[in-house]
Order: structure tokens, then C-alpha cells, then sequence
């Protein structure tokens, strides 16, 4: 694979960068920790920088009681399981919805939330529960699938409501001061939703220089040198790479839908705990497509994947390599936690990419 | 559950387009991005169009990194889209 010749340069420059001291940096987003690794740049990181991985994967930061409950609706009341493919392997406390989908209960894939409306309309006689899980980016596409399920009056779809936004998660890890972050790279497509705007805080409040930062190999290098740049200059500053996509304010139309349908509420973290004000619960005109109100269940208790350390990870304390089971007991293939499932997931990235 | 490649919209029916990139067409929901036109390159994210390419930014970094795709697996391109 030869490289186009400016992006070799770009790539030599970068690589060869002399820091004058460690520096290390955070990314708030599961596809940028993906990409950093299967585009390469991670390999050519200058010496002493080093990129923790923050609580960016939404698969990852869902607690177990969400797939137990989503698993139990699908015992006790027989709902089909629309779902995201990320989903299926992701232990539970106690099972899995691909295990479940072997023993028998229905979990249907689907690419969009609205894929899920029409399965409900193909399958009159049954109820349809989507896995309505994600970050900015995908709640406005969730939002659309309610409103369009309300407009077709179909009454058997419902979303078991598990969505989360990111903003209040990195104010959480900026007051727990537990790590020691130098400056933040920023989400491309959650900020192509919320826009640039909504991180002004970081710097602004937190004194930590930001960059909003794509997701192609020359996005990667040019936004990490931007915030190298911030970084060695003490200048806390929030940077938007990504100008061919994210503008100041975001998407209005797509900010307006989701918060037509959703409220914010506070919600639990894997790893973090409860954070004031991140996760999105259907406002109450939308109550008869609450899978969690329209299907009452008991769950049992939520278990912890013994020894796993995704918790420690989304916060940034440890890197996957640091978990005592990773590459052992946990593998792509026999997952013990979410982090080594999702294509968004430090662990699945590492274990993928990252093994040298 | 996406990645950044753009696609070109070449169809609008309604709120219903039809997207393409590399040979792959896909039918995309533009409900968040009403004022797209056919033409326009924009950013898939579960089915819908999240986001149009400002022209003059993508039309710079396109220039800047003409040869940067033709060096991309095809194939892995086109899995990404099919999956986006
Ligand atoms: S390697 Fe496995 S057990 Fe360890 S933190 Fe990652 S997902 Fe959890």
C-alpha cells in the first residue's frame, strides 16, 4: 500500500514530532479508538504521546441491568428483539441475545431504528422491542423511528430506551480528576449533532485544549497535531478539524427531533456511576412506545463479569493490555466483558489491531 | 455502527434518498437534513443522512488527498457502506 505522497509527509512529520514531555491524550469516541488503530496512526505516534480511551462506546457504558431486562421482556411477554448488530454478542449477567436467538427467542438485526418499525408492520401479530442504545448521533434516528411508528399508527413497536449523551460523561471524568488528561480529541459525529459549541466548557471551564477530529487517517494525524500544537503552546483552546461536516452549532433539525421526543434524565455509567442529566428517556406523550412501562418485568439481580476491567477502562485509568483476561480468558470469540465486543470497544480494537 | 465515508446523493423521493459511494447505492432517510439536493456528498449514520459535506472543506481536503482512497481496500470500503 503506498500512501498518497502528501499524507506520507504529513505522516514523517508527525511521527518524527519531538515532545518536550509525556503527553497524554484522551479520545471520547469508540470509532475514533477503532480507527486510530486500523488506519495506522496509532503506529506512527510521535514518542511520548500516548491516547487513553475514554467512555465512548455506548455499547461498553450500558450497565447489565439493560440487556437483562431486554432479555427477560423477551422471555415473559415474547417481544421480537430488533437490535443493532453490535449488540448480539455482548454478555449479559447471565446469557447473551446471540445465545438466547440459538435457544429460540426472536432477535432480528437491523441497520436503522426505522428498519425496526417496519419489521412491527411485517409482523402485525407480535410485538416489536428495539434496542434503542447510542450516543447524539444515533438518538435522532431513534427519535424518527417513534415518530414514525406514532404517524403509521403502528401500536406494536416500542424502544427499551437505553441512550446516553456524552457531554455530561466528560464533564463527570473532568471533576473525578482521577486521570491526568493533557487535552481531549473530540467526537466527529456526535458533534456533527450537538456542534462544536457544546464542548466550549472543556477549555473554557476546565482549561483543557479540545479538538474536534474526523475520522479518515489525514483527519486523525492533522487533529491530534492541532491539539499537540494547543498542548505545547499552554494554550486551552477548543479547534474544529472536521469543518467539512461539524459546524459551531450543530444540526439543528436533528437537535430539535431528538429533543421532541426524549427528555434527559439521569442515568448510570458502566465504570462511572450514575452521571446527572446523560441519558434520554421518552418524554410522557410518547409513553405507549416505552418498552420498559408497556412490558413490566422483573430482572434478576445484575451480576459483574468477574475480573473484567472495562469499568477502570472507560474512565481512563487502565489501557484493554492492563486487564489481567485480555487475550486469555477474553477473546472476540468467548467476550467476559462489552469492551471486547463492540466494534466500538478499546478491548475488541486492541485485540484486533493492536496485538504486536 | 458507522463510518465517514461520504456518499453522493443521487435521488430524492420524499424524505427517502438514494446514497452512493463506490459503486454501492443505499437508500437513506434525509428527515434530519431537509435542504440536501441531489449532488450533494453527506455523511451516513444508521440510515440516515446526519450531515451534509460543506462543498469548499470537502472540495480542499478532496484535492489535498486525491490519491488517498485509490489507496483504500475497495472491498472494505464497500462492507463499511453496506453496514453504515
Ligand atoms: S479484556 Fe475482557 S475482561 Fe478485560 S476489560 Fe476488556 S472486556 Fe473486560
Amino acid at each position: 500500500m503506498t500512501a498518497a505522497p502528501k499524507l506520507k509527509e504529513m505522516a514523517e512529520a508527525f511521527s518524527a514530532r519531538v515532545l518536550s514531555r509525556d503527553v497524554r491524550i484522551m479520545e471520547v469516541c469508540g470509532t475514533h479508538t477503532t480507527e486510530f488503530f486500523r488506519t495506522g496512526v496509532k503506529d506512527i505516534f510521535p514518542a511520548r504521546l500516548s491516547l487513553v480511551d475514554g467512555p465512548g462506546c455506548p455499547v461498553c457504558v450500558t450497565q447489565n441491568e439493560y440487556l437483562d431486562r431486554a432479555i427477560e421482556i423477551g422471555k415473559v411477554h415474547g417481544a421480537i428483539i430488533a437490535t443493532f448488530g453490535d449488540m448480539i454478542k455482548v454478555p449479559s449477567s447471565y446469557s447473551s441475545l446471540g445465545r438466547e436467538k440459538a435457544e429460540g427467542m426472536r432477535v432480528e438485526v437491523v441497520y436503522s431504528p426505522v428498519d425496526a418499525v417496519d419489521l412491527a408492520e411485517q409482523n402485525p401479530g407480535s410485538q416489536v422491542m428495539f434496542l434503542s442504545v447510542g450516543f447524539e448521533t444515533t438518538a435522532p434516528a431513534e427519535a424518527i423511528a417513534v415518530r414514525t411508528a406514532r404517524e403509521r399508527s403502528i401500536k406494536n413497536f416500542s424502544i427499551l430506551c437505553g441512550n446516553k449523551v456524552t457531554v455530561p460523561a466528560v464533564r463527570a471524568l473532568l471533576d473525578a480528576r482521577e486521570v491526568n488528561i493533557d487535552g481531549f480529541i473530540l467526537p466527529g459525529h456526535v458533534s456533527a449533532i450537538i456542534g462544536v459549541n457544546a464542548w466550549k466548557f472543556i477549555a473554557d471551564e476546565y482549561k483543557k485544549p479540545c479538538v474536534v477530529v474526523g475520522f479518515e487517517n489525514h483527519d486523525l494525524i492533522r487533529g491530534t497535531q492541532m491539539l499537540l500544537d494547543l498542548i505545547e503552546s499552554g494554550r486551552p483552546e477548543l479547534l474544529n478539524e472536521y469543518t467539512r461536516v461539524v459546524r459551531d452549532g450543530g444540526n439543528l433539525k436533528a437537535q430539535e427531533i431528538m429533543y421532541e421526543v426524549f427528555d434527559t434524565v439521569d442515568t448510570e455509567w458502566r465504570g462511572i456511576g450514575v452521571i446527572p442529566g446523560s441519558g434520554l428517556a421518552l418524554k410522557s406523550g410518547f409513553a405507549e412506545f416505552d418498552a420498559q412501562k408497556k412490558f413490566p418485568v422483573t430482572p434478576p439481580p445484575p451480576k459483574e463479569h468477574p475480573g473484567c476491567r472495562c469499568g477502570d477502562l472507560l474512565r481512563g485509568l487502565i489501557i484493554p493490555t492492563d486487564c489481567p483476561l485480555f487475550g486469555r480468558a477474553c477473546t472476540p470469540e468467548r467476550a467476559v466483558g462489552p469492551c471486547m465486543v463492540s466494534t466500538e470497544g478499546p478491548c475488541s480494537a486492541y485485540y484486533k489491531y493492536g496485538r504486536k | 455502527m458507522c463510518l465517514a465515508i461520504p456518499m453522493e446523493i443521487i435521488e430524492i423521493k420524499g424524505h427517502r434518498a438514494t446514497a452512493s459511494a463506490y459503486g454501492v447505492n443505499r437508500q437513506v432517510d434525509i428527515t434530519m437534513t431537509p435542504d440536501v439536493i441531489v449532488g450533494d456528498k453527506v455523511i451516513i449514520h444508521a440510515g440516515f443522512v446526519i450531515e451534509k459535506l460543506d462543498p469548499q472543506a470537502a472540495r480542499e481536503i478532496e484535492e489535498a488527498w486525491s490519491q488517498y482512497n485509490a489507496v483504500m481496500d475497495e472491498e472494505e470500503l464497500k462492507k463499511q457502506i453496506n453496514e453504515c
